[in-house]
């Protein structure tokens, strides 16, 4: 576990937070994320996340589901236990492409729901820590990383000129689960 | 705003559009001269064939833009708004080839030869209990009345909902309540083409135009088949008329969140059209009844077989693997490619449906049949053109035109 200190900017409209995204950015901050109540259309583009791989990673599942149906019911029905059925030839595929489906649409489904939770650090029994709980309600939030070089006073000031109606500091864990998130270890350190 | 509104036709744009009509007249002519003007019913059947499959197709891809403007018109959408005059514009184009095409059908079915529609074959039908029980559907009168009352709503309701969304060009409505009550007026006029739509299209004229060739077969979903293949079909058309305009510079307030989502209908569309595909194909498979079995005999395992496989591929395989990404439906390039593979594909998709009937014991000489298919893109072509012509390319006092200007996907 790493703790970091982040700079947390609290917005109370949308409309004020696009322009400040694209301002804290040029400005050279690092923004760790922004959290909204909803998703704003365009917002990652404003904030320059690249795009997501989830449907790389859907395809992949998908492919493997329909590889392990046809895969498994052939050797089944052609080499383990061949059945007679109607008088149909022992590979007959179109009888079995309604599982091959399903079971294509079963693992990519699963699969993307199980990787959206980890991409998300999500899982049961973890807690995660808010920035600020009306994040979910009616106010968009949006965090700055701070290194060693980051002046935190020039941080809030310019949050605040760009529109924040409250910024403060605040000292949060990160790296809950195989440490996906910080690769990076020289982080800021509390005691500096 | 100072935007190109108006459309003019380039001079290449009809030249081409010309020399496609030429092509398909020299077509037909070429067909008449092989095998039209045969005295053997056989062999003259050929011809009507032919013209019949390019005909209907044609005629209910471009009616399909109507049936995507009245579908989104009904879910009350927006996004469409900002390229809605193309496929008005070529569903400008259904009152043309319906013409065209009710001309051949009634000529089919009226005339002597009993190839194609062999159920107008009054002895015939006589002797066969299978068609003496369809008589009540299958029948000359009931042919004639269908198509003509069809081609004519098609064309009736089509035209009001052009004139509907024309009507506001010059004079804005201020009031919210006119807009609602205009909103309220467009969707009773949608939902009556819907109605007619499903009654004919989704249900019942591809059983009487198309189905009834192979007339002791029959299949419940052939009308839904054939609505998708129409359908995605059609959505590939307006794919290729907004890239068109795009690259002249016209349409400036359609970008790729638009693209994007004529992409996704493609896509959505193809792999609706396999479903139904293979559903009519595996039931018919499995329960292997020889009266059911015998469409599939000369299409999936006779002469046809290369055709059959080969738009099977193109329909499935070639929009799943290629229109899956986000990048390729934003694409211009892949979108133009894709959609005239879909639509060559949906064409050949016809051809398997009319030909192994007509001609079941050779393939006849494709080239002649693509020929007179590209005499129709001509047609199209140019009605289209001339009706993006006369009304601006935005309808920018429709109430809804904002909510497409910031379209975001």
């Amino acid at each position: 576990m790493a703790v970091k200190k982040f700079v947390v900017g609290n917005f109370d409209d949308e409309a004020v937070l696009f322009p400040a995204v694209k301002k804290v950015r040029r400005a050279g901050y690092k923004i760790h994320d922004v959290f909204t109540p909803f998703p704003i259309h365009g917002l990652d583009k404003a904030m320059g996340l690249r795009d997501t791989s989830l449907h790389t990673a859907g395809f992949i599942y998908g492919i493997s589901g329909t590889a392990t149906a046809v895969g498994f019911i052939t050797w089944a029905l052609t080499v383990d236990w061949q059945i007679n059925f109607g008088g149909k030839p022992f590979f007959s595929l179109p009888a079995w492409i309604p599982v091959t489906f399903e079971l294509t649409v079963l693992f990519a489904a699963v699969g993307m729901v199980l990787t959206f939770c980890y991409l998300c650090q999500l899982a049961p029994f973890v807690k995660k820590d808010h920035f600020n709980p009306r994040s979910t309600d009616d106010t968009f939030v949006m965090a700055l990383e701070c290194t060693d070089k980051t002046n935190e006073e020039e941080a809030i000031s310019f949050l605040t000129t760009v529109g924040a109606k409250e910024v403060k500091v605040e000292y949060k864990e990160t790296e809950w689960w195989l440490g996906r998130y910080d690769k990076d270890k020289k982080l800021f350190h509390k005691e500096n | 705003m100072s935007i190109r509104e108006n459309f003019e036709v380039p001079k290449r744009y009809n030249l081409i559009a010309f020399a496609l009509m030429a092509v398909g007249i020299l077509a037909i002519i070429g067909l008449w001269v092989t095998s039209g003007s045969k005295s053997d019913p056989r062999e003259s059947a050929r011809f009507w064939a032919s013209l019949l499959q390019n005909s209907v197709f044609f005629l209910l891809v471009v009616n399909a833009s109507m049936f995507f403007i009245c579908a989104t018109t009904l879910a009350w959408g927006g996004w469409q708004m900002a390229f809605r005059r193309v496929p008005e514009a070529i569903s400008a184009v259904v009152p043309v080839i319906g013409v065209i095409a009710g001309a051949i059908l009634l000529a089919i079915a009226f005339g002597d030869n009993h190839t194609i529609y062999h159920w107008t074959d009054s002895h015939h039908v006589a002797e066969d209990p299978i068609l003496s029980h369809k008589k009540g559907f299958l029948n000359k009168g009931f042919f004639a009345a269908a198509t003509v009352l069809t081609i004519v709503l098609w064309s009736v309701l089509g035209w009001k909902m052009r004139q509907l969304s024309r009507s506001l060009d010059n004079n804005p409505i201020t009031t919210v309540e006119g807009r609602k009550k205009y909103i309220w007026k467009n969707t009773v006029w949608a939902a009556l083409f819907i109605i007619v739509f499903s009654l004919t299209v989704m249900s019942s004229i591809p059983w009487l135009w198309l189905m009834s060739i192979d007339a002791h077969w029959y299949s419940t979903m052939y009308s839904w088949y054939t609505f998708a293949s129409t359908f995605v079909s059609g959505m590939a058309l307006i794919a290729l008329f907004v890239v068109f305009l795009k690259n002249n510079g016209y349409l400036e307030y359609t970008n790729n969140e638009h693209l994007h989502d004529i992409g996704k209908f493609m896509f959505a569309f193809s792999v609706f059209w396999t479903y139904l595909w293979f559903s009519q194909f595996m039931l018919i498979w499995y329960a292997n009844i020889p009266e059911e079995t015998i469409y599939f005999q000369p299409r999936a395992h006779g002469i046809y077989k290369g055709i059959f496989w080969l738009m099977f591929i193109i329909n499935f395989i070639a929009p799943l693997l290629i229109l899956m990404t986000r990048d390729a439906k934003r694409n211009y390039g892949t979108i133009t490619f894709m959609a005239i593979l879909i639509i060559f594909g949906h064409w050949l998709d016809f051809y398997q449906m009319v030909f192994p009937a007509v001609s079941p014991n050779k393939v006849p000489m494709i080239l002649y049949d693509f020929g007179v298919a590209l005499g129709f893109v001509g047609l199209i072509m140019f009605v289209t053109g001339r009706a993006l012509s006369k009304a601006p390319l935005l309808a920018k006092n429709h109430p809804f035109v904002k909510e497409s200007l910031i379209h975001h996907t």
